[in-house]
């Protein structure tokens, strides 16, 4: 319960921080100034748009579907954030321990798609179907790249709670398993045993070097799931108005863009967890500069919640500003170039890679 | 249990084709809930990941598709009703004697499961060991499908295709 709160205001907190920052972000790419009128800098901006949005009147087109299109921004934000019952975001605080946590992701993000559909088809409006359609196909094909390198993920891990997951690429991985041991680079041949100098050595992508590549794969999918560019052709403006949302206003407008970011967030949190080491520092313990003892607490203690939330929170905050980046830097691809980037060079690369983790399993016991 | 019995009989009575595809998602959310309250929580992600969604949003897909995006509903309308009543009523009478005749606390395999806690890794592990072949038997299958969806696929959009 505390969780589902914290995570409720995270999650609005973090959504006006990211849309201010969205704007700032593109504003400065662009070489303009962006918000500036509202408070110092334009800081308050977003409390303004907050204020505006509340005001606004709920429409409902006469032709739109009312018993789909009222409910449909709500299962999209449900299924958005159920996701984050499951995230780690310190040694001792998510919303439930499942032992089947990154299974359960995968799962009840799909309902999001649904929840799409019924927006679009609910709205009875012909650029918000093909947004919804265009949606739906690409999180559908992006899934399976996406579910691939979390298969890497699993079968180097041995677990599907996220949880353990991240207590192994740190120094505390000894506090749940006394047996444990890490390696450079996960090869037990070389005899380098990391598991008590952490930091970034023992994250997933140094631990299993391949696993650079599978992020790369996970990041370029999470943002083809979140609708961002250069995947954005489902809310082109350009071509469809608005996207799938055209129809809306108000409150339920808000929903679906607080959904938006709440995946950004969400896939961000995952891919943190899955390759950067979750909540564990990135120093490492060098003899007896012990950096990462340093900057972590003991989990389950005070300053072990306050370092993880710490750790957890930048990173995935420095993966939503790359997110950002990428939209304002780079073109959004055709539907063609979309399928074919999807099926014929991310999912057979990834299915090589869970093949080549399968391996590097062998070195590593 | 009402949700999913409720949204099972709605998908009976509606004519609204979409309708009756979002009513189904409600009942395989409610059997979702059901087997989490027995303690399956891994078959109960696994019902979401496949029905809701796999198979839910492929139908929705289809139906979109397929319908006429004008004033016109789709409608599903009920046709062969006597016949349709005595079937299903034939196959719920077999399944029920079935039901109510088997002793499933008697079966070997209940009996062992009762003092076992649920666990993905020794699921993970029986399926990789007893049931193996059953496992490769089905991966093999579902490839085959794959495979004759691609062929199908492709060979009816080469005619659609005008000299490329």
């Amino acid at each position: 319960m505390i969780a589902f709160l914290f995570f409720l205001v995270f999650f609005l907190v973090y959504a006006l921080i990211a849309v201010y920052g969205e704007r700032k972000i593109s504003a400065f790419i662009q070489d303009r100034y962006g918000p500036m009128e509202v408070g110092y800098y334009g800081i308050l901006q977003m409390i303004a748009d907050l204020l505006k949005i509340i005001q606004k009147e709920d429409i409902i087109p006469f032709a739109a579907d009312k018993r789909i299109f009222k409910p449909a921004p709500i299962i999209v934000f449900t299924a958005i954030f159920a996701g984050f019952a499951i995230i780690p975001l310190t040694s001792d605080f998510m919303g439930s321990e499942v032992e089947a946590g990154i299974f359960y992701l995968l799962a009840i993000v799909s309902l999001d798609v649904l929840g799409i559909l019924m927006v679009g088809w609910g709205s009875n409006n012909k650029y918000a179907l093909f947004g919804a359609m265009r949606a739906v196909a690409q999180i559908v094909s992006y899934e399976i790249p996406l579910g691939l390198t979390v298969v890497c993920v699993v079968m180097i891990s041995q677990t599907l709670s996220l949880q353990e997951i991240t207590y192994q690429q740190g120094i505390w991985w000894n506090t749940i398993d006394p047996d444990a041991q890490n390696y450079l680079f996960g090869i037990k041949a070389l005899g380098i045993e990391t598991t008590a100098i952490g930091g970034i050595l023992t994250w997933n992508i140094f631990r299993v070097p391949l696993f650079l590549l599978a992020f790369v794969i996970f990041f370029i999918a999470s943002l083809a799931e979140s609708n961002r560019t250069p995947f954005d052709i489902p809310i082109a403006e350009s071509e469809l108005v608005g996207g799938f949302h055209t129809e809306y206003s108000g409150f339920r407008w808000s929903l679906i863009m607080l959904s938006e970011y709440g995946i950004m967030l969400l896939v961000s949190f995952l891919a943190v967890v899955l390759f950067l080491g979750g909540w564990n520092t990135p120093f490492p313990n060098i003899g007896s500069v012990e950096l990462a003892t340093w900057t972590s607490g003991t989990p389950g203690t005070f300053t072990g919640h306050l370092w993880g939330a710490f750790w957890m929170i930048s990173k995935a905050f420095t993966l939503v500003f790359i997110q950002i980046w990428i939209r304002w830097t780079f073109p959004r691809l055709r539907l063609d170039q979309l399928m074919n980037l999807s099926w014929k060079y991310l999912t057979p690369a990834a299915i090589i890679l869970v093949l080549l983790s399968a391996l590097w399993r062998m070195l590593m016991i | 249990m009402v949700l999913a019995a409720g949204s099972a009989v709605f998908i009976m009575f509606t004519k609204n084709i979409l309708y009756a595809a979002l009513a189904l998602m409600v009942t395989f959310l409610s059997l979702a809930v059901i087997f989490i309250f027995l303690g399956a929580e891994f078959v109960a992600i696994t019902q979401i990941l496949v029905y809701v969604g796999g198979i839910l949003i492929l139908l929705v897909f289809g139906i979109m598709l397929t319908n006429k995006t004008g004033s016109t509903q789709v409608l599903s309308l009920t046709y062969n009703k006597v016949l349709g009543f005595l079937a299903s009523g034939a196959l719920f009478i077999i399944l029920f004697k079935g039901i109510t005749l088997a002793n499933f606390a008697a079966l070997d395999w209940n009996k062992e499961s009762e003092s076992l806690e649920p666990s993905i890794a020794k699921f993970g592990q029986i399926l990789m060991t007893d049931y193996v072949i059953a496992f490769e038997i089905i991966g093999l299958l579902l490839l085959l499908a794959l495979i004759g969806a691609v062929r199908i696929a492709g060979k009816a959009r080469k005619e659609a295709d005008h000299g490329t």
